[in-house]
């Protein structure tokens, strides 16, 4: 039932409004509205019990093991975000004076400089709002320093077949035509196609290590020589850096710009769709195009409470950055995301952050085990998995006719959320699965046995398994219906 | 270790069925040289207590100052039971709802975030939200141009937030659009209707049209929408949320626009679900039998805006949403994720996303945007935050924002030598001008617990001591008074 179904004509929640509806006397007739909006009017409680049970209606990382595979579905500690909604924290208007915000920014200073240990980069700036748009920051950095240099011919950008969607997506809107190059049969970049794209109109190349498929590049040296001498920058996709986290700058691995998903790596929670966070971080050469607003540091002018100098901060605008690449979002990016992050690198501090990589790896790595153990073949036996592996379902379809997808939706059933499903299109009934860190081995362990019970009864009884949810609130979807007959907004009967 | 379950016997076990003498022999395949990946700059880690502490601390600096600052962040009352239920972790640890069986409850939330969203503006479809509202008007302008095909030429007022145009420019340059500003006339503060004309005749894919604008001044909607439709140009209606409440809807403006279309899927005037809700009166000719079925004729093409004064708070500037809303004629040109009503295999309603070939995981290259996550979490609190208050409530906040903005315009132009820029009507911002500068006034109140507004000299050196001024229907009428006697202590 909607929400809308549960209205009730003049019911209204006195507490929550003002009490009485001031004049609009002065605002012309012209401009003013004559229909009422399709808004509910239902009680408090009314809504507080609708919205309450539509949650229960969701599996969670709160709830529910999540294997989504380049999502990085780990536990959401929750005094990030109670510390990120301090009733302070949460009234500050965004154009207030620097002076009235010093602990807001401070705490964006810091995890500034924390995320330029982490990725070994020179900058670091925290205003994209998404890993996409991260991705934009840092394409357009690249352009900005190619037309810096009046080098116009680069007009391409090199993405491996196995790149998210966005990679290829942004290099559009960033005005650049898109090259895509193939993975061997390793599942690394193919060298000697990559050789064969790149030349004077090679602007950059997009890559994502660990790449999708799950393996750490092993040429990314051999890679980076090839972008850089054809005079091309490399763009790092931060998606998978909790495999990495504490064990490889990407900076050291010789990229120019990087962008990070704090809704990933910082387990900063997922919303049902967002707000995440894509941080980006810059080598020396692109530091003069950074978005903005950057946080920077001085000694105070005022000598601190506790004696001795303490520090001012404040934000760096266009007059500080005059070659930026400009503002993305209104105000700083998705602020309130980014206080979560920083809380989340305090706790972990250098030692946690460290383990992050270490045991999303093992779990990773033990998982993959087991499920090869319980009949199931993986995309790339013959190498180690980073944090996420991929399980093709072809055989097993071939022989019983259950899917990638079919066992995705028994899955779901049994209690756990599907991995990414057909994602990356390059093998063949694809299951991309991500445990990361935070799950313990019990955990594990029952998924591979609710996944050695799915492959049993794909072989006693297919049909079952193809017709699989039966425990959610409802059945398989008719998703051609809903693109074919569109109903995107409620209409009273 | 924090967040890291495992005991020793556990990584034993592990390692042992993987194969593996230790956890570091998991990395062999990354080349040496390169595992040099010690953090030396991050700090120790912290407990759950002592970060805690820091965090107060940090807070507790930042205590709030009397805030009479709007300029694209508003500062509303949220009812308490919105962010307790948007904390919920199976909202707050969900992700994008890929597996729409185990993922009714973010979805059912969304599809009727799009069908509130869309009555409020008065469009026939809405997305499941997009950054913010600045990011968002670029999104506008991109698809705009897609949709138009044969012009890159976008006019963008001076009466746009000067913040948004930044952001626009930064997104769309790259794609080679040109945006050009058109001037506001300074007696009303809004679109300078001559200087727009010297635009008419030309090859015009948008013309963007704020309201309230920049300054809190009323835009005449009507005649700009016309104007971009005569241009064969689409209206990209920019809007604050909260004031459509109020405000005539975009989906309507123009010289045609009071009248219902029976036929439009959004027009719910014909039957609100609620009866006739006090305060909405039917104007002459409602209802009358005039076919607007041509969609190029009237109506804002496409509504975008920031959804900020929906029940998000403040927090420094974010996480806001920007929403879109637009014809239907457009959905395939809309970027973002959209859901759609189905029916499952028993034929039971469900939800789930829908029109994902526009998307950048299918059409990659081609796709209508690079935008993949949004911003749900937010969504969510404005689909409760409107359930909450309801129509009723949301038209009280409007009206009291708006009266409250008003008495002080009154109050402070009792102040020597302060006047009201602008005769235009406005909603809840309005501008004032002082005998001082912006700057120096703004720090004399803030010495008094006073945030006086938002400095408009940088931003707009023609206007010589302009200050932009909110009210919210959270400040009483001591509050305003406390903002009248700082500002004349500051000009003393």
């Amino acid at each position: 039932m909607l929400i809308f179904e549960r209205s009730h004509p003049g019911r209204r929640n006195a507490a929550q409004a003002p009490a009485h509806i001031a004049e609009i006397g002065s605002i012309p007739a012209h401009l003013l509205r004559t229909e009422a909006p399709l808004l509910p009017e239902a009680s408090e409680m009314d809504v507080v019990r609708h919205y309450t049970r539509l949650s229960q209606k969701n599996y969670s990382i709160d709830t529910n093991f999540y294997p989504l595979g380049s999502c990085t579905m780990k536990y959401n500690p929750r005094a990030c975000n109670s510390l990120a909604m301090l009733p302070n924290f949460l009234a500050r208007h965004p154009l207030a004076p620097d002076s009235t915000g010093q602990g807001f920014l401070a705490c964006l200073y810091d995890l500034q400089e924390i995320l330029k240990d982490v990725t070994g980069m020179a900058g670091v700036s925290l205003t994209p709002m998404a890993g996409a748009q991260g991705e934009f920051a840092g394409i357009a950095m690249i352009r900005a320093y190619h037309d810096s240099r009046k080098d116009k011919a680069r007009t391409e950008i090199i993405v491996p077949d196995a790149a998210h969607g966005t990679n290829p997506a942004t290099a559009t809107m960033c005005g650049y035509t898109v090259k895509e190059i193939p993975s061997d049969a390793n599942g690394d970049v193919d060298l000697a196609a990559l050789r064969a794209a790149v030349g004077p109109q090679t602007a950059g190349l997009m890559l994502t290590n660990p790449s999708t498929l799950g393996v750490f590049e092993k040429c990314i040296v051999d890679i980076k020589n090839i972008v850089h001498d054809a005079g091309g920058l490399l763009y790092y996709d931060g998606a998978n850096l909790n495999a990495i986290l504490g064990k490889v700058k990407p900076g050291d691995m010789g990229f120019d710009v990087i962008h990070m998903n704090l809704h990933k790596t910082f387990s900063t929670p997922h919303g049902g769709g967002g707000p995440g966070a894509g941080a980006v971080g810059v080598s020396k050469r692109l530091a003069p195009f950074m978005p903005i607003p950057l946080v920077d540091k001085s000694p105070s002018p005022q000598p601190s409470p506790a004696g001795g100098r303490g520090s001012s901060y404040r934000w760096l605008t266009e007059e500080d950055l005059p070659q930026s690449i400009g503002r993305l979002s209104g105000f700083m990016g998705n602020a309130g995301v980014l206080l979560r992050a920083y809380v989340y690198a305090r706790m972990l501090g250098a030692e946690g952050m460290h383990r992050v990589a270490d045991f999303a790896t093992l779990n990773a790595n033990y998982l993959m085990a087991e499920l090869q153990k319980a009949g199931y073949s993986v995309a790339f036996p013959q190498r180690r998995a980073s944090h996420e592996f991929i399980v093709s379902a072809k055989e097993l379809k071939d022989a019983t006719g259950v899917s990638a997808m079919d066992i995705a939706k028994r899955l779901l059933d049994k209690g756990f959320h599907a991995p990414t499903t057909y994602f990356p299109m390059l093998v063949a009934e694809c299951l991309l699965i991500e445990p990361t860190e935070t799950e313990s081995k019990e955990v594990l362990d029952s998924f591979v046995a609710a996944m050695k019970e799915i492959r049993e009864e794909a072989f006693r009884d297919a049909p079952m398994v193809k017709g699989a949810p039966y425990s959610l609130p409802v059945r398989r979807l008719d998703d051609v219906k809903a693109a074919r007959e569109l109903d995107l907004t409620w209409r009273p009967a | 270790m924090p967040f890291i379950p495992h005991s020793d016997a556990d990584i034993r076990d592990m390692l042992a069925s993987i194969g593996a003498a230790n956890i570091d022999a998991l990395f062999e395949e990354i080349p040496p040289a390169l595992r040099s990946g010690k953090l030396t700059r991050v700090p120790a880690g912290m407990n759950e207590m002592q970060v805690s502490r820091l965090m107060s601390e940090r807070a507790a600096q930042d205590a709030p100052l009397l805030n009479f600052i709007g300029a694209g962040a508003y500062e509303h009352h949220i009812p308490a039971a919105v962010w307790q239920i948007v904390t919920r972790g199976e909202f707050y640890t969900a992700y994008t709802p890929y597996q729409a069986e185990a993922s009714q409850g973010t979805l059912q939330v969304l599809y009727e975030y799009q069908t509130m969203m869309a009555s409020l503006t008065g469009m026939d479809v809405s997305n499941a939200s997009l950054y913010d509202g600045a990011s968002g008007l670029a999104e506008a302008i991109l698809m705009a141009v897609r949709a138009h095909k044969s012009s890159r030429k976008v006019l963008l007022p001076a009466t746009v937030s000067p913040i948004y145009r930044s952001v626009v420019h930064s997104i769309v340059k790259l794609q080679d659009i040109e945006l050009v500003e058109v001037p506001f006339d300074a007696t009303s503060g809004t679109v300078d209707m001559q200087a727009l004309q010297q635009h008419a005749g030309g090859d015009l894919a948008a013309l963007v049209i704020p309201q309230p604008n920049f300054f809190g001044a009323l835009e005449d909607v009507d005649a700009l929408t016309d104007w971009a439709h005569a241009q064969s140009a689409l209206a990209i209606g920019l809007v604050n949320p909260l004031t459509l409440a109020l405000l005539k809807a975009p989906g309507h403006w123009g010289s045609r626009s009071p009248l219902p279309n029976p036929d439009k899927t959004t027009s719910h005037s014909t039957k609100p679900a609620s009866g006739q809700v006090a305060g909405y009166l039917p104007q002459a000719g409602e209802g009358a039998n005039v076919s607007l079925r041509d969609s190029k004729t009237y109506g804002a093409d496409i509504a975008v805006g920031d959804g900020q004064p929906l029940g998000a708070p403040l927090s420094s500037g974010g996480p806001y949403f920007g929403f879109m809303c637009c014809k239907q004629a457009l959905v395939r040109q809309m970027p973002g994720r959209i859901i759609g009503r189905t029916v499952d295999l028993e034929g039971k309603p469900g939800f789930t996303l829908t029109l994902q070939a526009r998307e950048q995981h299918i059409r990659r290259a081609k796709a209508t945007s690079n935008i993949c996550s949004n911003q749900g979490l937010m969504v969510t609190a404005a689909t409760i935050h409107m359930a909450l208050l309801g129509v009723d409530g949301l038209r009280r906040v409007a009206a009291t924002s708006h009266a409250n903005t008003a008495a002080l315009a009154v109050q402070a132009g009792g102040v020597h030598g302060v006047k009201r820029l602008f005769g235009a009507p406005h909603f809840h911002e309005v501008v004032l001008h002082l005998p001082k500068s912006s700057a120096e006034v703004l720090a004399k109140m803030q010495a008094r617990g006073v945030l006086g507004g938002y400095d408009l000299q940088p931003h707009y050196p023609q206007l010589g001591h302009a200050l932009l001024v909110c009210s919210t229907e959270t400040k009483t009428a001591e509050d305003l008074q406390r903002y009248v006697d700082a500002l004349r202590h500051a000009l003393s």
